[in-house]
C-alpha cells in the first residue's frame, strides 16, 4: 500500500472518530430528549460514513479489487438511522402529550 | 408473478445485497440470496405503499450529491453548536406544509431531513399534508421551512412528478 493511501485512510479514520466523539458529547451535554436525538444521527452519518470510506479504501488497496461490502454497510446505516430517529421522536412526542 | 414477487426490483436488490454481504458466489449463497429476496418483500407487503414512477433519474443523482454535501456541511455546523455554549441554542418544533401528495415521496423527504444533522422529522401527517420537524437550532423557523421546501422538496417533486 502506498504512503498516500495510508495517509488518506488515517485521515478519514481520525475524521470519523472525531465526529463520533462529538456526537457522544452532544448526547451528554444537550438538555432534553429531542435535542439529544441530534447527536446520534450526526455520529452515524458523517462519523461512520468516513470510517466506512477508510475501510473501503484500505481493503480495495490491499486486496487489489473493489470491495463492495463496506458500501452495503453504509447503505444499511443510511436507511436505518433516519427511521429509528423518526420512531424515537414520534414515541417521545406521544409520551409527552 | 405479482403474488409471489410483489416487488421484483426489491427482490433483485435484496438478493444482490445478500451476495455482497456474504462475499461468495457459490450455489449455496445464490439459493439463499434468492430465498431471502423472495421472503422479505412478501413479509413487508402489508407496509408497502405505491411507488410513483421515477421521471427524472439524473435529477435524482444530482439530489443525492446535494444531500451528501449538505450532510457534510451541516455536520460541521452542528459540531460547533454542540461544543459551544448551549444557552445560545434555540431548539424548536417547526411545522412544514407539504406539497408532495405521495406518502412514498414524503418518506424520502423525511429521511433526508433526518439525515442532515440539526433536523429530525418527528411526524408526517398525509391527511393534513404537514411534516413536524424538530430543529436543534432554529432562530428563524420560516427560513428552515423555506430551505427544506426549495432545497429538497422541489427537486423531489420534479423527480417523481407528484
Amino acid at each position: 500500500m502506498s504512503f498516500l493511501v495510508e495517509a488518506l485512510v488515517s485521515f478519514l479514520l481520525l475524521f470519523g472518530a472525531v465526529f463520533a466523539v462529538v456526537g457522544s458529547i452532544g448526547l451528554v451535554r444537550l438538555p432534553d430528549f429531542f435535542t439529544r436525538l441530534h447527536g446520534p444521527t450526526k455520529a452515524t452519518t458523517l462519523g461512520i460514513g468516513a470510517i466506512v470510506v477508510a475501510l473501503l479504501l484500505h481493503s480495495t488497496a490491499s486486496a487489489g479489487a473493489v470491495s463492495l461490502k463496506e458500501l452495503a454497510i453504509s447503505l444499511f446505516l443510511f436507511i436505518t438511522a433516519p427511521v429509528s430517529a423518526h420512531v424515537l421522536a414520534k414515541a417521545a412526542l406521544k409520551a409527552r402529550r | 408473478m405479482s403474488r409471489w414477487l410483489p416487488q421484483p426490483v426489491l427482490t433483485f436488490v435484496i438478493a444482490g445485497l445478500w451476495l455482497v454481504v456474504v462475499s461468495s458466489f457459490t450455489l449455496n449463497s445464490l439459493v439463499m440470496a434468492g430465498l431471502v429476496g423472495i421472503a422479505i418483500p412478501l413479509l413487508v407487503r402489508g407496509f408497502w405503499t405505491d411507488r410513483p414512477h421515477l421521471r427524472r433519474p439524473l435529477r435524482a443523482l444530482g439530489l443525492l450529491g446535494r444531500v451528501l454535501v449538505d450532510i457534510l456541511i451541516a455536520n460541521l455546523q452542528v459540531a460547533r453548536r454542540v461544543l459551544g455554549p448551549l444557552s445560545r441554542l434555540r431548539p424548536a418544533f417547526v411545522t412544514i406544509p407539504l406539497d408532495v401528495s405521495s406518502p412514498y415521496v414524503a418518506t424520502i423527504l423525511g429521511s433526508i431531513v433526518s439525515l442532515t444533522p440539526g433536523t429530525v422529522s418527528v411526524e408526517i401527517e398525509m391527511e393534513a399534508r404537514t411534516m413536524l420537524v424538530h430543529a436543534l437550532d432554529a432562530p428563524d423557523p420560516q427560513a428552515l421551512v423555506a430551505t427544506v421546501k426549495t432545497r429538497y422538496e422541489a427537486p423531489l417533486k420534479e423527480i417523481f412528478g407528484c
